[in-house]
């Protein structure tokens, strides 16, 4: 069973964390991600850094120029990987990252050094099913989750062929838009979630827009899996330049205001969805 | 070949909240192409509105200078001053028939800017047009111009503060606005069928070209050049004579020299590369970062290029040439002086070449340059910070 298969069966719903690599530097960047793991981030989603994220919002966008200004490279990438990977041997370490960065590295090579330095799973944000088809074999032969998207405006036919070359979980976008916080998520997260749910036994984690502890609650409630957040946790970085304890202190009081949004549950060794679906 | 390819570039490297919209532009440009009623319309507004067909000018002048018989096709004549207008009536228009409510655009020059301002205008449709700071600084004219015919002008601070900013901050706001919206990309580049529907919307510059070439010469030319940036203009010129017997030659930035890394010269000094939704030639380190580019013209300071370009390249049917800012600033003074022409910074790459290839033509050889857009725009700047009056 691979490491997100055992989370997924383990627990539910997951907090799913995202940072970016190198952001603000490569060595404080470790020390993000230790203390989002102690501080009991269930998934570590890591960002590759681009110099043109068009998917992020303005929040994550900073942090890849902060990144990359630091000096961040892929090698650097998988270095922190392998870092959390000894610190972290059970927690799920997905990469997410623009197409860009993987073709120029080669595919295959980027899916094996991902897999040598612990990696579970990749996403790559603007590489659509269509044109998916020469990550497929490098993903199987390395042996690395390949986690897709669905949008609100996916059409169900879409959905059933992306279904087709998903593994791991699917990450399900709350919202028309790119990644950032919003005041509100849209009301109709039950409806996509349980429209995806009848095509597929992979867990669904939700994410773009999740910010609050209430967000936390509604995407819960709407039967996800799990639920993702990303600018709510970058923002700390940026709001703490050259005060790291400040920094640490802050984002583990956030994770744990955001995590109070799942409500206590009653029986954890059931998993939620066997519930949810009677 | 797949859909939305050239050879093996182009493609749509988009993340999937645009899918959907893709898909929706690919299906309503594909029935209307096929409706007169649509045709009739263009045809309309590019004819007795934008000023078309653009006059193909017999240059004597130049001719007698270079050794050869040279024409220029005249879009800087086309209303808006460059041949931006021919796409913005054509996507605007397209829009309409969408249902679409509001036109989002890019603009490095600010020429595409202007062109979706004015489509927008005639056509009823609010305008917000996303620009990098620095070029909202150094084509402040074009900025006023845009806000004059009531289109609202984005100031774009990440990243480079450039066009390739601009794409990014359009595309962000289509993926959140995508039901009312209609993203009016203004070069052949970004995801499938962006790069199909601005050359269609173009190949009017060559297919006039190539008429108006027949009835004054008799024949075809034997050259025919154009500036390369995104790679628009060059490729509405090229399309019609891809299967000719003449040779065309794209004139990309060559800034401060290819050695000095401070260029816009992707396919002359750039390699394969995704980039803002396509696959092509892009500048880039070892990484697949983008790198920062340079032009002493706005539009043509752009890390990447249209995939039909790239295809081209490869196929050796298009030589791709670069030109510096010095040789572009040389041709914009000289085609002013001796033809009474100032064309612009971009369109003065593809003169500068004319210039430099003269030796190698005889007296006979048509060529034809296309003069993309007038160089009132540049004026100011070419005034203040290269150095005065001509």
């Amino acid at each position: 069973m691979s490491r997100i298969e055992a989370l997924f069966a383990r627990k539910n719903p997951v907090f799913v964390g995202f940072t970016v690599a190198g952001d603000p530097d490569r060595e404080t960047s470790f020390g993000v991600a230790k203390t989002m793991v102690d501080a009991g981030v269930d998934l570590l989603e890591i960002a590759v850094p681009y110099s043109d994220p068009v998917a992020d919002g303005p929040v994550i966008e900073r942090a890849h120029v902060r990144a990359l200004r630091a000096g961040t490279t892929p090698d650097d990438v998988f270095a922190l990987v392998r870092r959390v990977r000894e610190y972290a041997p059970p927690l799920p370490l997905v990469l997410f990252t623009y197409y860009n960065i993987v073709y120029r590295r080669g595919v295959d090579r980027f899916f094996a050094e991902a897999a040598a330095a612990g990696a579970d799973g990749i996403l790559i944000v603007d590489l659509p099913t269509e044109e998916s088809g020469e990550v497929a074999p490098s993903a199987l032969r390395h042996g690395i989750d390949r986690i897709v998207l669905i949008a609100p405006t996916t059409s169900p036919e879409r959905r059933q062929k992306i279904l087709g070359g998903a593994s791991g979980f699917v990450y399900l976008i709350s919202l028309e838009g790119v990644t950032g916080e919003r005041d509100h998520l849209p009301p109709n997260l039950a409806g996509l979630v349980g429209a995806v749910r009848e095509k597929t036994d992979l867990p669904l984690a939700v994410g773009f827009g999740v910010s609050r502890p209430e967000h936390v609650a509604a995407v819960a409630a709407a039967g996800a899996d799990g639920v993702i957040v990303g600018s709510a946790l970058v923002r700390v970085i940026e709001e703490h330049p050259g005060d790291e304890a400040g920094m640490h202190e802050v984002l583990r009081a956030v994770i744990r205001a955001l995590k109070s949004g799942f409500a206590p549950d009653p029986d954890p060794d059931m998993p939620r969805r066997e519930r949810v679906e009677g | 070949m797949r859909a939305g390819r050239y050879g093996v570039y182009g493609g749509q490297y988009v993340p999937e909240t645009l899918m959907s919209a893709l898909i929706e532009l690919e299906e309503t440009y594909a029935r209307v192409r096929e409706d007169p009623e649509f045709s009739r319309r263009l045809s309309w507004y590019l004819h007795e509105y934008a000023g078309r067909e653009t006059p193909l000018t017999f240059c004597g002048n130049l001719s007698r200078d270079l050794g050869c018989r040279v024409y220029l096709k005249r879009e800087d004549l086309l209303h808006g001053g460059a041949h931006k207008l021919n796409n913005t009536l054509g996507q605007a228009l397209m829009a309409k028939f969408m249902g679409k409510r509001r036109l989002i655009a890019e603009t490095g020059a600010g020429q595409h800017g202007v062109a979706t301002a004015i489509a927008g205008a005639v056509l009823d449709l609010p305008v917000e047009v996303y620009m990098g700071e620095v070029d909202t600084r150094r084509q402040a004219l074009n900025v006023f111009r845009m806000e004059l015919l009531g289109a609202r002008v984005v100031p774009v601070a990440s990243g480079t503060r450039t066009l390739k900013d601009a794409i990014n901050a359009a595309m962000r706001d289509w993926v959140a606005n995508l039901g009312d919206t209609h993203y009016l990309l203004g070069s052949c580049v970004g995801p499938h069928p962006f790069p199909r529907i601005v050359r269609d919307f173009q190949s009017v510059i060559g297919e006039e070209a190539r008429r108006q070439i027949l009835e004054r010469e008799g024949r075809l030319p034997d050259t025919v050049v154009a500036c390369v940036g995104g790679g628009s203009n060059a490729i509405g010129i090229f399309y019609p004579f891809v299967n000719d017997d003449v040779r065309l030659v794209g004139v990309e930035a060559g800034g401060e020299g290819l050695i000095s890394g401070r260029h816009g010269a992707s396919l002359s000094a750039g390699s394969v590369g995704v980039f803002q939704g396509a696959l092509s030639y892009l500048l880039q380190d070892g990484d697949g970062q983008a790198l920062e580019t340079h032009s002493i013209a706005a539009g043509l300071d752009h890390p990447s290029v249209g995939p039909e370009h790239a295809m081209l390249k490869d196929a050796g049917r298009v030589r791709y040439e670069a030109v510096t800012d010095a040789e572009a600033l040389h041709a914009f003074r000289y085609l002013s002086r001796v033809e009474g022409i100032i064309p612009a910074l971009e369109s003065a790459h593809a003169v500068a070449y004319a210039l430099r290839a003269a030796d190698n033509l005889d007296e006979d050889d048509i060529l034809v340059v296309n003069l993309s857009g007038r160089g009132d725009k540049d004026v100011a700047d070419v005034a203040n910070v290269h150095g005065g009056a001509a």
